[in-house]
């Protein structure tokens, strides 16, 4: 099977025994769909009835108890903070020591060092370094991709942001690989660190980083550190988990042997256990990265260091080429440090055994580790058979340490030649002139208005027909059906899909949505999470089993998928909201825009999974394509398809405050003008916990859900 | 895993290698090599640090860039900006990781805390800028239909302005949610046929005037002076109820026109102290909402940096930057 598919192990995980598990009886016949149709019915009725009635709805100003206690708490804060030993000690330490480290690490390679008028190691030498690097843990082919792309961040012009996210992002991963595998191998190995940590990593990584920017910026001032602290909380999580992941995977039996050889527990982490999960660790690594530069716009918002800065800026004057080249470029270095870490991994690994995986993109998610497998073609070892080593080890090292003599030279220049120093315009190297910056915008900005202009009438209507006969429907039934048929709604389906456990989790779910005074609201964003959701599965489908049977196909459209999981979602927000008008609708594409690429990757890695034996046997017995699509590879591919769903809805829900940004409204729109106005700061936290609420309500219902069809 | 071939793999990066060098000392004959820059200010006085608080809109950017540029030049300040929203700033000002902020709309709940509670920032004068916020329509619907800027007949064209997101009524689109707002009021106490529905951000905004210039379709929307997209599109004010003092005093009761703001500029009480240069500096900087827009307009529609936007219109106005040093 091509998926790496690893949910959390069960058997370590929860005590085993008969009263915790999901409650699953095989050749029992639930009647899910006739219980289904009768929820339906009732809702229906209860809606003509009572539409309208008892909605819970909050006016865009107005505030409740709890928010304006939320507003106190932040003033007092405010006030007291630099004198109190927490806020003004604590935070004010960490935040001088990060904003020290950083100002240096910037005068070492981006910014002037006075009295300088260029950084201590000019873009030459950094180039050389980072070369250096690459090809001493990962190899020549990452060299390459690594030097092209540093390359073009001068050549687009934009040399010292492209630096600046590279420091904030290598920064913020090694913070969080001090603080992550400690935390991921306690996790491992005892239970209750990890019946602790869980819930608050799926806290970190559903609660929208919007929520908590006016927070952090309180305790850590405005500037580097809360930028860094940001990314932090959001790159934490997936490297903690993939820790915890790799060091329970470690077989038993491995384990056992260990013990028979009387290695005590400290042995057998640092012999046993670290070594073998190393190849997990560097994935785990690699998430943390990806995760940290999807922070990269958002982190901007609070001053942050980078090419989030010029997005926005672009995104201010409405120029679409602008913020795509600043775009582009995050996604250049994601890909670049993706590679590069996926080419060390394999690297680490004992040669001759097979690769296990690259990721792009934030995919771990609540579902625990869930890592997407490239197709062999795309990796570094593609088309090699296995080689021999023909050097030991201690004579690669001296080969490599050759090499640092001309990286040093290349430093020296770039100390002392201006050219190599800051890195040259158009005006110095006139051969540029076509493919720098400038004329990328040009182009991309003349494209974009001759696109906009061909299509937006008719996009603009389908908007509107969209709107009316879907959206506002589905909306008005969720939203104006009194708060307390909804709840009830709510946890029937739970129970009649999932049973009585994610019923549970969604009553105190319900409850802390409707506590924070924001069910309206939050019932809007929930019927356009689930028309996106369902947009998106149909989408991935589509395009996945396309690219799962057909190589060529793949090849098309893999890049594209790459490129709108890590292009930060600002850069194609002027587009969409061209095309589409401002309204729900938009915000609906943007989650497609970010949901789609997972899912469909998911979705192919999951009908290239199904046996080749059964394709033959079914194509002998004359099954037409599309038999063989409906009949064989997507029922095959279930399980696929079910974590498809679920990441694909968590996806979207990651989006819900983007969607705010274009005429979503409700939750997204709080969040957001709570860290826009004084007063609505209680409201927009409110927000954010409801859409966490939220989160984690519809991934426990989907994942028992998927327990009970999955058999 | 990639171990083996290492004769290939070193002879490949040789080459690549060499060719870098070789371009480096090709590059490397045109270029001077670097020398330090004049260390220390130009004047007698010591500036230091100037942190100019940026906002996210490009009239601010203008402010900001040509306070800092002059800083930078004639004072020898060392201009960083943070980019922050409004309340941010303040916020930072409190807190001192910010010094300044030089262009303020209101915020009187904001004055409330900071100028009169906590004493931790100061008012440093007006910017010269006259801001006006208000409802706006694109130029065709103000051509088709003349008498649509007085308030009392947007009724009468409510349906034009209907949409998918009004749910039956006509569509009054609000832009970023930091701007200051009583647009829900205003439809309750003016007894108008409209929604308010929230486009969630100033590119929003943006978008759909262009979209409703260029297909000819309806659009009332929220939006301000000065504002540089005025040098792309001349929206047309509709006139609310004229603003009379104490109208306003109620946020919900409130059935009257925004008030004409006196754009003013801020000052943390902290750096206000601290005798650098720059505070003369900020508190005597002013000019005019033309002046703002035209270097706005060199940034957002000429595509020029910020800096350089602000060095073309201090080397064309040499009088007015001299009057702000004096």
């Amino acid at each position: 099977m091509a998926t790496a598919t690893a949910p959390p192990p069960e058997a370590p995980d929860r005590p085993v025994s008969k009263e915790e598990q999901p409650y699953v009886e095989v050749g029992k016949k639930r009647h899910t769909g006739v219980k289904l149709l009768a929820v339906l019915a009732v809702w229906l009725v209860l809606y003509a009835i009572l539409k309208g009635h008892d909605t819970r709805s909050l006016g865009l100003q107005d505030t409740t108890g709890f928010h304006d206690w939320l507003n106190r708490v932040r003033d007092w804060v405010q006030l007291h903070g630099p004198d109190n030993w927490f806020f003004g000690g604590v935070l004010g330490f960490i935040g001088d020591v990060f904003n020290s480290v950083f100002a240096h690490l910037q005068k070492l390679f981006s910014i002037p060092a006075f009295p300088r008028p260029v950084p201590q190691i000019g873009w030459f030498g950094v180039v050389a370094i980072a070369a250096w690097i690459t090809w001493a843990v990962a190899g020549i082919r990452s060299t390459i991709l690594v030097t092209v792309s540093m390359l073009l961040f001068g050549i687009f012009g934009l040399w010292q942001d492209s630096i600046d996210l590279l420091l904030v992002t290598i920064l913020a991963v090694a913070v969080c690989f001090l603080i992550g595998l400690p935390t991921g191998i306690a996790m491992a190995r005892t239970r209750w660190v990890s019946t602790v940590v869980t819930p608050i990593l799926d806290i970190a990584q559903t609660l929208p980083p919007f929520a908590y920017l006016a927070p952090v910026a309180l305790g850590f001032g405005i500037g580097p550190t809360t930028a860094i602290v940001l990314t932090i909380i959001y790159a934490l999580p997936p490297l903690v988990r993939i820790t915890e992941y790799g060091i329970r995977a470690v077989p038993q039996t491995t384990i056992e042997a260990a013990r028979s050889l009387g290695l005590t527990k400290g042995q057998l982490l640092r012999q046993v256990q670290l070594p073998m999960a190393k190849r997990s660790i560097v994935v785990g690594i690699n998430q943390s990265m990806m995760a940290a530069l999807s922070m990269a716009t958002i982190a901007a918002l609070v001053n942050g260091p980078g090419l989030g800065k010029d997005v926005n800026a672009a995104l201010q004057i409405q120029n679409v080429g602008q913020a795509s080249v600043a775009g582009l470029l995050i996604v250049l270095m994601a890909i670049m440090l993706d590679r590069t870490t996926t080419a060390a991994s394999e690297r680490s690994e004992s040669q001759g055994r097979s690769g296990l995986v690259s990721v792009s993109g934030p995919g771990v998610l609540l579902m625990g580790v869930m890592v997407e497998k490239l197709p062999r073609w795309a990796t570094e070892d593609a088309g090699k058979g296995v080689r021999h080593p023909r050097l030991t080890g201690a004579g690669r090292w001296t080969i490599r340490a050759l090499w640092l003599v001309p990286v040093l030279v290349a430093v020296y220049l770039s100390r002392s030649q201006l050219d190599l120093a800051r890195f040259p315009d158009r005006t110095v190297w006139p051969f540029l002139e076509p493919i720098d910056g400038t004329s990328v915008t040009k182009l991309i900005n003349d494209f974009s208005s001759w696109f906009i202009d061909k299509v937006d009438t008719f996009t603009l209507a389908l908007k509107n027909d969209v709107t009316a006969w879907l959206i506002n429907p589905f909306q008005n039934l969720l939203a104006q059906s009194p708060w307390w048929v909804m709840g009830l709604v709510i946890l029937a389906l739970a129970y009649v899909l999932g049973g009585w456990r994610p019923a549970v989790t969604s009553a105190i779910c319900l409850a802390v949505i409707f506590g924070v005074g924001l069910w309206n609201d939050s019932m809007v964003t929930l019927a356009m999470t689930l028309i996106a959701t369902v947009l998106v599965m149909v989408v991935a489908v589509v395009l996945g089993v396309g690219m799962g049977r057909s190589r060529r196909t793949d090849t098309i459209i893999r890049p594209f998928l790459d490129a709108f999981q890590t292009i930060p979602p600002f850069v194609y927000l002027v587009p969409a909201l061209a095309l589409f008008g401002v309204g729900r609708f938009t915000a609906i594409m943007a989650a497609l825009a970010y949901a789609v690429p997972i899912a469909t990757k998911l979705v192919a890695d999951g009908i290239r999974g199904v046996a080749p034996t059964t394709v033959e046997a079914a194509r002998a017995s004359g099954s037409t394509t599309r038999q063989m699509i409906t009949k064989v590879q997507l029922p095959m591919a279930r399980e696929a398809l079910v974590l498809a769903t679920n990441q694909g809805l968590l996806y979207v829900l990651s989006m819900v405050v983007i969607g705010g940004l274009v005429g979503g409204g409700s939750l997204g729109y709080i969040v957001v003008s709570g860290f826009s106005q004084d007063q609505l700061f209680g409201k927009g936290l409110a927000a954010g916990i409801a859409i966490t609420a939220m989160g984690v309500m519809l991934d426990r219902i989907a994942r028992h859900a998927a327990a009970r069809t999955g058999r | 895993m990639a171990r083996g071939l290492i004769r290939g793999r070193t002879r490949l990066v040789a080459i690549v290698a060499s060719v870098g060098l070789g371009l480096a000392g090709l590059a490397g004959c045109g270029s001077g090599s670097i020398k330090n820059s004049d260390a220390g200010s130009a004047s007698g006085k010591q500036c230091g640090d100037l942190r100019i608080a940026v906002n996210p809109w490009t009239g601010y950017v203008a402010n900001a860039h040509v306070i800092g540029y002059v800083a930078k030049t004639k004072l020898g300040c060392n201009v960083t900006y943070p980019d922050v929203k409004e309340e941010v700033g303040w916020q930072g000002m409190a807190s001192g990781s910010i010094d300044t902020i030089v262009e303020n709309w209101g915020h009187p709940d904001l004055v409330k805390k900071y100028i009169d509670e906590q004493k931790t920032v100061e008012d440093a004068g007006l910017t010269g800028g006259k801001g006006i916020i208000g409802w706006y329509v694109p130029p065709w619907m103000a051509q088709k239909y003349p008498d649509i800027t007085d308030w009392k007949n947007l009724n009468k064209y409510a349906s034009l302005f209907k949409t998918s997101e009004s749910g039956g009524k006509g569509q009054l689109l609000d832009g970023d949610p930091s701007y200051v707002t009583n647009d829900e009021a205003l439809v309750k106490n003016l007894n108008l046929n409209y929604k308010v529905v929230v486009g969630g951000s100033e590119a929003g905004l943006i978008q759909s005037f262009k979209t409703a210039e260029k297909n000819k379709t309806p659009l009332l929307a929220y939006f301000y002076e000065p504002q540089w997209f005025f040098s792309e599109m001349k929206l047309v004010h509709v006139n609310l109820p004229a603003h009379k003092a104490g109208c306003d005093a109620v946020a919900a009761k409130v059935n009257c026109d925004y008030p004409p703001y006196d754009l003013n500029k801020l000052i943390a009480t902290k750096f206000a102290k601290s005798g650098s240069p720059a505070v003369d500096l900020v508190k005597k900087f002013q000019w005019s909402n033309d002046d703002q827009n035209l270097v706005a307009k060199y940034i957002a529609a000429d595509g020029m940096s910020p800096d350089d936007a602000a060095k073309k219109w201090i080397d064309a106005n040499p009088d007015k930057v001299q009057a702000w040093l004096g």
